[in-house]
């Protein structure tokens, strides 16, 4: 029996450990490997170089702009999708009429769950597909077709979206770090929260739906009003999962890839007015004017673990809930 | 308040659903029409781009390759999933631990990091064990090994807390009995842990396919068998094919078809194992 659960371990264990490591481990050992060489990726004769890549990094124009980008991402995509998530949480279990029984959620929530939750399923290629032709930047456009039918756009100027590279908050300059947010980007935030609300959303509810509902009786009977009821009861029990959905939403922030990708292909957009990380990352990985360029994407991939690492650890530190309430 | 709360709910879900049901119009419409009156309905309600995007698209190859690689990738990451979770979760045994922390420490890694050399690891895997036309890159083979391997962390890591909050008495109940380890696990612990299995399931299902980033480094060839999410975008980028969009909004519209089915049946599972899992 005994040497049967030494083999039974074994067994169960040899499959997911083997793929494990050969797919997932050992690619994230090369990377860092290659990403100290001049390695070509092609061949297998490579220099040391050191951390020669790194320091190249930070005089990567390109790169420090794509980082800057990530930031904005980072600044607005996760408080926009909370906001409006717990927002319509609320709405969808307190919001309904109140009666002798309590306050109630609005009628019909499931159907509006179905409707909002529905983006988080679709695969971001058919987001992309759609929203190309939203935001098109001619009459054929949807956003441009309603706006000119409404009278708000001139037909024969449309607004190009994805196309429009002038910055929202200006050109803000740190030494070599630019700074800026492109229409085009505040595009691609939009459709990223478009898509994530919903998931959020239900994320919320079932939260809100598992505080007991004597918790609000007693919040009622000592006068307290909904939006009173909402603020001091029900957002500080919920502290725990904003905190998840933060982090969860602070690491789609710094990916992106996709979402730049489907929405405005070529360098990033026009310009590089939407590059990230991960695109500028992949774009270089294939740059015909750098023969080093493998190592160098290498360096990249290894510096983008580096800041998400980071930022997952400040933010588990910010948002650490004090104790864990049990109700 | 509840007309308020109505009247916010139905303007975002307007939004949410505009897009979409425009974009599937246009799959019945004109490539004129699309371009010239882009709100209106059809003329004349067209079926031939469905056609065109399935056959001349490739959308129905692409489909193909979806599928099957899915077939395997699914049912092979909650097989590995489970047995892996199973013994870490319930056996002591030297190693336990650090096997347990590698798994999980993979969730918070980006997969960014390995991208460029896995598709040389999965390429020299392939030629090493000679392979190479059936795991190697620009296979369905060797997508479902690495669709499997980026599963494992969260698969395991959820299935881990699964298995431990599940009573140990009726596994010594079957160990007495007779029941050797592996027949514990497959008729006793299995069964019990399913709406654990179900939830995990679900997330694998979707997040396979909407996996995006690894089908696009790993099967670059122009004959290489291409995933849905792949093969849709290049419809969409591509400029060659630009000049037919009923065909793309098609091609769209058929994609999302099977989602939207098994969304319609299943979305309360849907909404609840996506984000329960999440809050594990």
């Amino acid at each position: 029996m005994r040497q049967g659960r030494a083999r039974f371990i074994t067994g169960f264990l040899f499959a997911p450990v083997l793929l494990y490591v050969v797919y997932v481990l050992v690619p994230y050992g090369q990377a860092f490997y290659f990403s100290l060489t001049d390695t070509t990726g092609f061949s297998p004769e490579h220099n040391f170089v050191g951390f020669t890549n790194y320091l190249e990094l930070f005089s990567d124009e390109v790169y420090l702009r794509a980082i800057g980008h990530n930031v904005v991402i980072l600044t607005l995509f996760p408080i926009f999708t909370i906001l409006i998530a717990l927002f319509f949480a609320f709405m969808l279990n307190i919001g309904g009429r109140g009666d002798k029984a309590g306050i109630r959620g609005v009628r019909g929530s499931s159907v509006y769950k179905f409707v909002f939750f529905f983006p988080q399923v679709l695969s971001i290629a058919i987001v992309a597909v759609i929203w190309r032709r939203v935001y098109q930047g001619n009459e054929g456009g949807m956003l441009n077709a309603i706006l000119i039918e409404l009278g708000l756009v001139d037909r024969e100027k449309p607004l190009a979206f994805l196309g429009e590279t002038d910055s929202v908050i200006g050109k803000l300059t740190f030494g070599e770090f630019l700074l800026d947010a492109p229409v085009a980007l505040i595009c691609l935030i939009i459709v990223a929260i478009w898509g994530s609300v919903g998931f959020y959303l239900v994320l919320f509810s079932a939260a809100m739906q598992s505080i007991p509902k004597d918790i609000f009786e007693a919040a009622t009977l000592d006068g307290a009003n909904r939006v009173q009821t909402f603020f001091r009861v029900t957002l500080p029990l919920l502290r725990e999962h904003v905190s998840i959905a933060w982090v969860y939403l602070g690491i789609a922030a710094l990916d992106f890839y996709a979402l730049v990708v489907g929405l405005t292909p070529g360098v990033g957009g026009p310009n590089h007015a939407t590059e990230v990380m991960s695109s500028w990352m992949l774009t270089n990985s294939f740059r015909p004017d750098r023969f080093d360029a493998f190592a160098y994407a290498c360096a990249m991939g290894v510096s983008i673990a580096i800041i998400t690492l980071l930022l997952a650890a400040v933010q588990l530190r910010i948002t650490r809930s004090r104790e864990k309430l049990e109700f | 308040m509840n007309a308020f709360s109505h009247t916010f709910l139905f303007i975002w879900g307007a939004m949410v659903t505009i897009p979409l049901v425009w974009a599937v119009i246009q799959s019945f419409k004109t490539d004129t029409e699309i371009l010239n009156e882009p709100l209106a309905l059809p003329e004349q309600w067209l079926f031939g781009a469905f056609g065109r995007a399935w056959t001349k698209g490739d959308i129905g190859e692409f489909f193909a390759n979806t599928v099957l690689v899915m077939a395997f990738s699914v049912t092979l990451t909650m097989l590995c999933g489970a047995m892996a979770a199973y013994v870490l979760a319930r056996y002591r045994f030297p190693g336990n631990r650090v096997i347990y922390w590698t798994f999980v420490a993979g969730l918070t890694v980006p997969i960014y990091m390995g991208i460029l050399p896995l598709y040389l690891l999965v390429k020299d895997v392939g030629e090493m064990l000679g392979l190479e036309s059936v795991i190697g890159v620009d296979t369905r083979g060797g997508l479902i090994l690495v669709y499997i391997a980026y599963s494992m962390p969260f698969t395991i890591f959820f299935l881990h807390a699964f298995f431990r909050t599940l009573p140990t008495t009726i596994a010594e109940a079957a160990a007495v009995d007779g029941a050797g380890h592996v027949r514990t696990f497959f008729q006793v612990m299995m069964p019990m842990a399913k709406p654990g299995l179900v939830s995990i399931a679900i997330f694998n299902v979707i997040g396979q396919w909407n996996q995006f980033l690894l089908p696009v480094v790993l099967v670059k060839a122009d004959d290489g068998p291409k995933v849905l999410t792949q093969g849709l975008l290049e419809l969409a980028t591509n400029a060659r094919y630009e000049t037919d969009f009923a065909r793309l909004f098609a091609g769209m519209t058929l994609a999302m078809l099977p989602i939207l089915a098994v969304y319609l049946v299943f979305h309360r599972q849907v909404q609840s194992g996506l984000t329960g899992a999440t809050t594990k």
